[in-house]
């Protein structure tokens, strides 16, 4: 029995404006539009359609809509259309639900019931087109003992840190799982930004040495591209223990998707499935971590920052805090929102935990344990805008990773289909005809005035709190209230509720 | 250049001597337990006298190690080039992630020899362990050839549990005739007799030149049994496009 699956979303197209001029067709990896002729006119199969809105996006007259389907099985509160279809596709094939980028679900999203502060009056509000305004941020340990030469000059101690001028990085996203162009807009907007990217488990490809100042490059369970001049070029070094999207579990990076640039820049065969075990299996403690961390700093003379990312899990705090005491420069936190080219269903939809509750705990728990200051934290998890970042920061953060936001700038239309190897914007897809579509040099601006948007916004938010140094909005849950929170979740996020 | 350490040395001052030494040749006296010795380094022959610490030779990219004592755990983690010899046993995790160059072990080595090596291009890693390996040897190998000589004089089998689970490249050759228990299904094993092996027998003669007290004669005159694994894509049938 082969259960048909009815399409989800709907190709509508208007005939009055229709021209037939087939780009629509030829924009098309997954084959939905095609040019009839007896018909004399442009057909579509809704069936193939991932509504990522390339079509949409491309079609000349704006002939095209994609709307969502009503077709529907018999209503039903318990049984959705979607739960019922994944039932189907399991029975029809024994596989594991594979799915990507971010949990849509609905679940709660902290950052929309915290509201921020403003001046009024007396500690006035700064005006950032004429006061200057602070942004400037350095991730690193800093609790360094202050040390004086026998003339009484301070010693230089501090260990190495990242400077950003602005508290936004780009979070990993891996040579294999997104394009080689969407990896030179990164690299070239962290450049222009003076901020960082991420190469993920990816490698870092050749080319993208010459941006190796602005790029933090990632180790972990497989190894992938790791070996001494990687290391070396780096600004920083991420060590990968967790990713928000699939906490738990690793990754597969299967055979048919690495290319020849794809196995140079990993380091491993083509065609054999790159593996990323769920842990490292030389880690199995906070001590061997700790050994993890320092092959690292020696390999490059104690020059780099370190940095740990873990996932949000229920415990995020009691593990910050080892993390914090293993020698790790920087904690990374990706939230249970995080988004991934390929992670299980029911892993990315049900593990994990909102970032902005986890946030909240780490903070209080390393100030509680007097360590706050051995670790910058770095979050990440659905940063959705400026007020997201701002709203992290006075939670607790250090900085923001964006990921998800940063492939929306580059086209991305969250039709949630990496994994398919076929993105028709450029993006999360290695085949060369589709990469071509994704132009790094408009991508890097777009990422720019991404990037600098949200940071003018960032400076009139904080000025609009009267201050003029991010330094001053760290941790300052002051300037955070609360609305339609409960007891619980206001106890865990430190904040009082609006009108308190 | 010679350099003498003792227990109260700090794993960061001898490495950080390694490190800027402009000699070619390093020796290490009195070595006791001293962390990270050679990690990321090239060009150098290090010669340790006394038991290194972890992580010897991390990111190894090119050096001659000569360990002439104990190894502890995660010997040559992500090696990429290079030799560690070592003229006594090895502990856990010995050549984790390695991508080229090769470990040669006089005795046994621990749990998870091997884990996760892997082949790129020219690059080949080797493993050789002359005596036993304990449980998980090869565990994920996608690439790179470990071999295990048996030469333990303990009595027990030359490896323990779980040999090559989640193997998909590479392979292994083991000086036994009896395969080792429970092995995973993606695996082929066949018995082969060890001078018929020309890859094998190269690797032998070379490790027996590092270790004179081995004969690569009597070790090549035995039967061999060689693990591989017969797909390079073992999880493609796992996953359903949702």
């Amino acid at each position: 029995m082969d259960m048909f699956i009815p399409a989800e979303y709907e190709v509508v197209r208007n005939p009055e404006l229709c021209i037939a001029c087939r780009v629509c067709e030829r924009q098309c990896s997954n084959e939905v539009h095609k040019y009839d002729k007896d018909l004399g006119k442009m057909i579509a199969d809704s069936t193939k359609c991932v509504n990522c809105h390339r079509c949409v996006c491309l079609c000349p007259t704006h002939a095209l809509k994609i709307v969502k389907s009503d077709d529907t099985y018999r209503l039903n509160s318990n049984w959705s259309v979607q739960t019922m279809n994944e039932v189907y596709r399991q029975a029809g094939s024994g596989g594991v639900l594979l799915s990507s980028m971010g949990n849509p679900n609905d679940y709660p999203i902290y950052f929309n019931k915290i509201l921020v502060n403003a001046s009024q009056v007396t500690n006035p509000p700064i005006d950032p087109l004429r006061e200057p305004m602070e942004t400037t941020v350095y991730l690193g340990k800093k609790d360094v003992e202050i040390k004086r030469d026998i003339e009484g000059k301070l010693v230089d101690t501090l260990p190495p840190q990242l400077k950003l001028t602005t508290p936004i990085m780009f979070s990993a996203m891996s040579y294999g799982s997104i394009s080689y162009n969407a990896h030179e807009s990164l690299a070239r907007a962290a450049e222009e930004l003076g901020i960082f990217y991420n190469t993920g488990e990816g490698g870092l490809h050749r080319d993208f040495y010459k941006y190796s100042k602005n790029t933090i490059v990632q180790v972990a369970s497989g190894r992938f591209g790791v070996h001494e001049e990687y290391l070396k070029a780096a600004a920083a070094i991420e060590i990968k223990m967790g990713q928000g999207a699939k906490p738990g579990i690793g990754g597969h990076l299967p055979g048919m998707k690495i290319s020849d640039e794809v196995s140079a820049t990993r380091m491993i065969p083509k065609g054999i499935d790159a593996i990323s075990p769920a842990p490292h299996h030389d880690i199995y403690s906070i001590e061997d971590l700790r050994q993890l961390i320092y092959t690292l700093k020696e390999a490059t003379a104690y020059t780099k920052p370190v940095i740990v990312k873990i996932a949000a899990v229920h415990n995020v705090a009691a593990i910050a805090s080892g993390v914090a005491r293993s020698g790790a420069d920087i904690i990374a936190i990706d939230g249970f929102r995080g988004g991934t080219g390929a992670a299980p269903t029911r892993i990315r939809d049900n593990v994990g935990i909102p970032i902005e509750l986890a946030l909240a705990q780490v903070d209080e728990r390393l100030r509680q344990e007097g360590i706050r200051d051995s670790v910058s934290v770095v979050v990440a998890g659905s940063i959705h805008s400026s007020a997201d970042v701002v709203k992290a920061i006075a939670l607790g953060a250090d900085a923001c990773y964006i990921g998800t936001a940063a492939l929306l700038a580059l086209g991305c239309h969250l039709c949630r289909s990496c994994h398919t190897g076929k993105c028709n914007w450029g993006i999360a897809t290695q085949r060369p005809d589709l990469v071509k579509r994704l132009n790094p040099e408009i991508g890097y601006k777009r990422l720019v005035n991404l990037v600098r948007a949200w940071s003018h916004e960032i400076q009139e938010m904080m000025g609009g709190m009267g201050l003029n140094s991010i330094e001053a909005l760290r941790g300052n849950r002051l300037m955070l209230r609360g609305v339609g929170l409960n007891e619980t979740e206001l106890n865990i996020l430190g904040i009082k509720h609006a009108g308190a | 250049m010679v350099i003498n350490v003792d227990e109260n040395t700090h794993f960061s001052i001898l490495n950080k001597k390694v490190r800027e030494s402009r000699d070619a040749e390093v020796t290490i006296n009195g070595c006791i337990g001293q962390r990270y010795i050679a990690t990321g380094l090239s060009g150098k022959k290090i010669t340790i006298n006394g038991t290194p610490g972890n992580a010897l030779g991390a990111y190894l990219n090119g050096c001659d190690v000569v360990v002439n004592g104990n190894a502890q755990d995660a010997t040559g983690d992500t090696m990429n080039g290079g030799a560690i010899i070592i003229h006594g046993n090895a502990g856990d995790a010995t050549g984790y992630a390695m991508r080229g160059g090769k470990i040669y072990i006089k005795g046994n080595t621990g749990y998870r020899a091997g884990i996760h090596m892997k082949a790129y291009r020219d690059l080949k890693p080797i493993i050789v362990v002359g005596g036993r390996a304990g449980s998980f040897l090869g565990e994920y190998q996608a690439g790179g050839i470990i071999v295990v000589l048996g030469q333990n004089d303990d009595g027990l089998p030359i490896m323990n549990n779980f040999c090559g689970t989640g193997m998909h490249g590479g392979v292994m050759y083991l000086r036994c005739e009896k395969l080792p228990h429970r092995i995973p299904s993606q695996i082929s094993a066949e018995v082969v007799f060890g001078e018929d092996i020309p890859e094998l027998v190269e690797i032998v003669r070379d490790y027996c030149t590092y270790f004179p007290e081995y004969d690569s004669e009597m070790l090549l005159k035995a039967n061999y049994t060689v693990l591989r694994p017969d797909t390079k894509n073992p999880y493609k049938q796992m996953y359903t496009d949702n």
